[in-house]
């Protein structure tokens, strides 16, 4: 099958010179301007240094950013190729962890590859998104009415979603689910069924919080009535609140906000790096980037509405919906409407997995991008037109 | 077939409207969330925000000084340095302590202390290691420094007392707050804050503790200080200028410490001013600043002698014959008798079945007024005062002074006991005995003074006036304090005739020959004293013990013995000053106490309380004793 994308022989082919032109510049500088907030917030949180945050994440960066360029050129039909393989191979490294984790001590949730930690959670997060628009795209409308067809995709979500919630990492598990659900939702899937599932998703939360570890029942708890624990889980959420409280419409001006600095705040490098910034930047700065987000979801929806092909178009609403989580579940948290949940801001907190995920990710979103105007047949061959 | 993924686009692009509907109107929820926190909610979280970063520190303000009536110092602050470890500078507490044992004496206890002490706090907090550094060691430590990563030297403020053991009881002393203490105010939860515990400073501890001063800093979440917002300077404590001639107090110190329990008071006839007032034995307040030893603190408690205790406003005593004045006055004033009327003295009195002795085993004989003070007959006062009645007798002892604390400025002072039929009644319930008025009537049995109430009943006698006693003038600005007093007394409303029939038997006692302290009378022209022995019995004499010939005082223990007593005044003309001693189980009131009570007047009278020329200048040197050395150095 491989003869079939020759050169030649494959009408969609879009030629090197002209993927350049098509790659989404204006995408691929939103994404700068945002990590480089993230890079002038962790210059600040390190109290005006670029040791040890600013500069490994810029560096981190630069590779994302070649890596993402590099998915991008890629002719969107090897991705499809690829999908289920990806899929196996992440929910593999997923049982890996869960069995390092059994003999290791508590929460493990990577491999140690030497130079690089990878995270199979992390993996999962693209390659569940690929192989269910992989599966979806194979099915008609009609089709994706008939529940026995729709057993095995909810299988794929489950499963990995069940190894994470065991690590415990409850951020991923929901992002998972999340994101699982609206490519179910955006391929057709009826409403009542999400309906039934999510009356027994509620009917087994009191099942499932006896699974639940400690902590994390702790931080629903806690976020259900933080004053409860003014000193202990909650004092995060406590103190997030004040710094953006304090920071006003203006904020305190750069490295001047006194929460952050005086380390009353929590994790201000990572998860609670919103609250350092509008502390910092007051109102004016938190819309500000809340806006830059709100673009960069847009040119989300805008390529997967202008993709012709299903593939296409379920993973960029995928992706751009795990992009969306990240952002809302992150900001939410830190002004106190969800639990505490470890789900870092997208490109601004420090971290080079998530970074690495997001880039690979929107590497893959413009990929689409060049190649919307492939048509791909359901059983994912290119001679759908015929 | 691409109608059919036709219909597949139109139910994608439908429901990613509607998702992206969804996610807009989450993404709003956030901006308005954002919006509530920092511009509807601001106010309060800024506060909050402040709250967290600003910690508001209390500085302690200096205590106030204490002087004496020259301006000399009484109570002073000395600079006291003492050495702190800050672990996070040290990269080896142990061996930072080991070398710094080498350059000054540290024990080795002291060193597993602090290695405790330092895990336990916070990597920036300073732990004492040593106090009370020599000057010298000061130096060495300074010189040593680079060898010392950690080691901080810081000078506080301690309490010293340069005249030590000679004013222990007046001042009293200060010391660490104990739970009792706290009141709420934040300053006493100052570690190393000391409060007054007894004495002046007890008295005065509100005027001496100054306001405090308030730093403000900005803290990290750790209490880190990370820098000074502002800071107001509180003030020092009031200096509290005493009436006390320190000369006279020490030199009245060296004379009771020839005995082994003894106290006195002189004190001002008119204006109530207490120059000397002394209580052996005594102790350092030194001691007490700083924490006292338990062996230390035992051995003052046990001691037999109680030197904690300030015998002269806390000690009770019965006054014996120095009472006796008490009775004259109110005989007196009852008109019972006239001076030139006689009783006779044949060295007892029979009452019922009871026979009361007097000291005389022969009897005096023929005896009036001026005779029964001079030679201090008893059965004059038995005679007399079963005309009298004991109720009068006590309400003429009350407007003396006594019975009723003087109301001086010391914490816990006592006010003895004057005994009425009433007293008698509801308290031990029993009826009042004849007999007891004849045994109160020369100062024994139930009534007990003070021998500052002993001092303030001389005062009255000598100056007719409702003296009481202070150590401090209020409303006296420093350099007045020397002067004269103008606000007087109101005068006791007794005859001046009476008082001039018994300031003329006290100056039988003293300086007419054969009187019982004739042998202690001041023979300085001018300066003469009048004066009243009394001997105290403290153990009941038995009719067996009178037949065999009644035990002399050093034939009996320590705790046997009689009180000596000794009341006086000078000059007898125009008197000016009152003294009372009493010196514990020491013997006959002439033979011990009178003595004293000479040299006492004497010196006072020599001293002059009201030398010029050493005021104002030396008041406020006093008040700036640290800086003012260094000034001398420069001028």
């Amino acid at each position: 099958m491989a003869s079939r994308y020759r050169i030649g022989q494959d009408p969609d082919y879009v030629p090197l010179g002209r993927r350049l032109l098509l790659l989404n510049w204006t995408l691929v500088l939103l994404l700068t301007i945002l990590s480089c907030i993230g890079f002038a917030m962790l210059y600040s949180a390190a109290n005006g240094s670029l040791q040890p945050w600013a500069e490994r994440q810029m560096m981190r960066f630069v590779a994302g950013l070649v890596f993402m360029i590099l998915i991008a050129l890629t002719d969107v039909r090897i991705w499809l190729k690829m999908s289920y393989a990806a899929y196996v191979v992440s929910l593999i490294l997923l049982v890996a962890v869960e069995i390092k984790g059994d003999i290791g001590m508590g929460a493990q949730r990577w491999i140690n590859l030497g130079f690089f930690q990878l995270q199979p959670s992390e993996l999962m997060k693209i390659s569940l998104v690929l192989a269910l628009a992989r599966y979806f795209h194979g099915l008609t409308i009609e089709e994706t009415g008939r529940i026995p067809l729709l057993i095995p995709p909810l299988l794929m979500v489950l499963a990995p979603a069940a190894l994470v919630l065991r690590q415990p990492d409850l951020g991923t598990a929901l992002l998972l689910i999340a994101g699982g659900g609206v490519i179910f939702w955006l391929a057709g899937v009826r409403m009542w069924k999400f309906g039934v599932i999510l009356g027994g998703a509620l009917a087994a939360i009191p099942i499932g919080w006896q699974f639940l570890r400690d902590y994390q029942k702790n931080r629903v708890l806690t976020f259900l009535n933080p004053e409860n624990d003014p000193l202990g889980a909650g004092y995060h959420i406590t103190q997030s609140k004040i710094a953006l409280g304090s920071g006003g419409l203006f904020g305190k001006g750069f490295m001047l906000g006194s929460q952050s600095h005086l380390n009353f705040l929590p994790e201000k490098q990572t998860d609670f790096i919103f609250t350092m910034l509008g502390e910092e930047f007051g109102l004016v700065g938190g819309i500000a980037l809340l806006l830059l987000y709100t673009l960069v979801i847009v040119y989300g929806y805008v390529i997967a509405l202008r993709c012709a092909n299903q593939f296409g178009r379920l993973v960029a609403i995928g992706i751009t919906t795990t992009f969306f989580l990240y952002v809302f579940i992150n900001i939410a948290m830190v002004m106190g409407l969800i639990p505490v949940v470890g789900v870092p801001l997208p490109l601004v907190s420090y971290g080079g997995t998530v970074m690495m995920t997001i880039l690979v990710s929107f590497g893959l979103l413009m990929s689409i991008s060049i190649h919307r105007d492939v048509r791909i047949s359901r059983q994912g061959n290119d001679d759908g037109r015929h | 077939m691409w109608h059919r993924d036709s219909d597949r686009y139109r139910m994608f692009t439908r429901r990613a409207i509607m998702l992206g509907a969804g996610q807009g109107v989450l993404l709003t929820g956030l901006a308005a969330r954002m919006y509530y926190l920092q511009v509807m909610e601001r106010d309060r979280y800024a506060t909050l925000a402040d709250d967290n970063r600003i910690s508001h520190r209390l500085l302690p303000p200096p205590r106030g000084i204490v002087t004496d009536r020259f301006g000399a110092p009484l109570a002073i602050n000395r600079q006291n340095y003492h050495i702190l470890i800050v672990r996070e500078q040290s990269p080896d507490v142990r061996k930072t302590l080991t070398i710094l044992s080498q350059v000054i004496e540290i024990a080795p206890e002291t060193i597993d202390r602090v290695e405790e002490d330092v895990k336990r706090r916070r990597s920036f907090v300073p732990v004492t290691v040593r106090d009370n550094l020599t000057w010298d060691e000061v130096a060495r430590v300074g010189v040593n420094a680079p060898d010392l990563p950690g080691i901080i030297i810081d000078a506080g403020r301690s309490r010293d007392y340069p005249e030590g053991p000679h004013l222990a009881h007046t001042l009293g002393y200060v010391a660490a707050v104990a739970e009792k203490d706290l009141t709420g105010d934040p300053l006493l939860e100052l570690p190393g804050f000391r409060i007054g515990k007894s004495g002046i400073e007890k008295t005065y501890d509100m005027s001496l503790r100054g306001r405090a001063g308030t730093s403000q800093v900005e803290v990290n979440a750790l209490g880190r200080v990370i820098r000074e917002l502002d800071r107001e300077e509180g003030e020092s404590g009031e200096t509290v200028v005493l009436t006390l001639d320190i000369e006279l107090q020490r030199y009245a110190n060296q004379r009771l410490s020839e005995y082994e329990s003894a106290a006195a008071v002189v004190m001002d006839v008119y204006n109530g001013d207490v120059l000397a007032m002394s209580s052996h034995p005594t102790y350092d307040p030194n001691s007490f600043t700083n924490g006292i030893s338990h062996k230390l603190w035992d051995s003052l408690i046990n001691n037999e002698y109680a030197p904690l205790s300030n015998k002269a406003v806390n000690g009770t005593y019965a006054p014996g014959s120095t009472f006796k004045t008490c009775v004259a006055l109110a005989a007196l004033e009852a008109g019972v008798i006239t001076p030139e009327q006689r009783f006779f003295c044949p060295g007892h009195l029979d009452l019922g079945n009871a026979r009361f002795h007097c000291w005389k085993r022969g009897g005096h004989g023929w005896v009036n007024l001026h005779d029964s003070l001079k030679h201090s007959c008893d059965v004059y006062y038995y005679e007399v005062s079963q005309k009298l009645g004991i109720d009068k007798i006590a309400a003429m002892a009350k407007r003396m002074g006594l019975g009723d604390p003087t109301g001086i400025d010391l914490p816990s002072e006592r006010g003895g006991l004057m005994p009425t039929r009433e007293w008698k009644e509801t308290q031990l319930g029993k009826r009042w005995q004849g007999g007891e008025t004849l045994i109160c009537s020369i100062g024994q049995g139930y009534v007990l003074a003070t021998p500052l109430q002993l001092a303030t009943m001389t005062a009255r006698l000598a100056s007719g006036r409702a003296v009481t006693p202070h150590l401090t003038r209020d409303h006296v600005a420093p350099d007045d304090i020397t002067a004269r007093s103008d606000t007087e007394f109101p005068d006791l409303g007794i005859p001046r005739q009476h008082l001039n029939y018994v300031r003329d038997g006290m100056n039988g006692v003293t300086n007419e020959l054969r009187g019982t302290a004739y042998r202690s009378r001041i023979k300085i022209k001018g300066l003469e004293m009048a004066g009243k022995t009394g001997t105290s019995q403290v153990r009941r004499i038995s009719m067996h013990e009178r037949q065999t010939g009644v035990l002399k005082n050093e034939e009996l223990p320590w705790k046997y013995r009689d009180h000596a007593l000794f009341i006086a005044f000078a000059p007898v003309e125009n008197p000016r000053y009152a003294c009372a001693v009493v010196v514990e189980h020491g013997g006959s009131g002439s033979g011990v106490a009178a003595p004293i009570a000479r040299d006492l007047l004497t010196r006072a009278q020599e001293l002059k309380s009201s030398r010029p020329g050493v005021s104002a200048v030396n008041i406020q040197s006093a008040s700036q004793i640290l800086r003012t050395s260094s000034k001398k150095q420069e001028s």
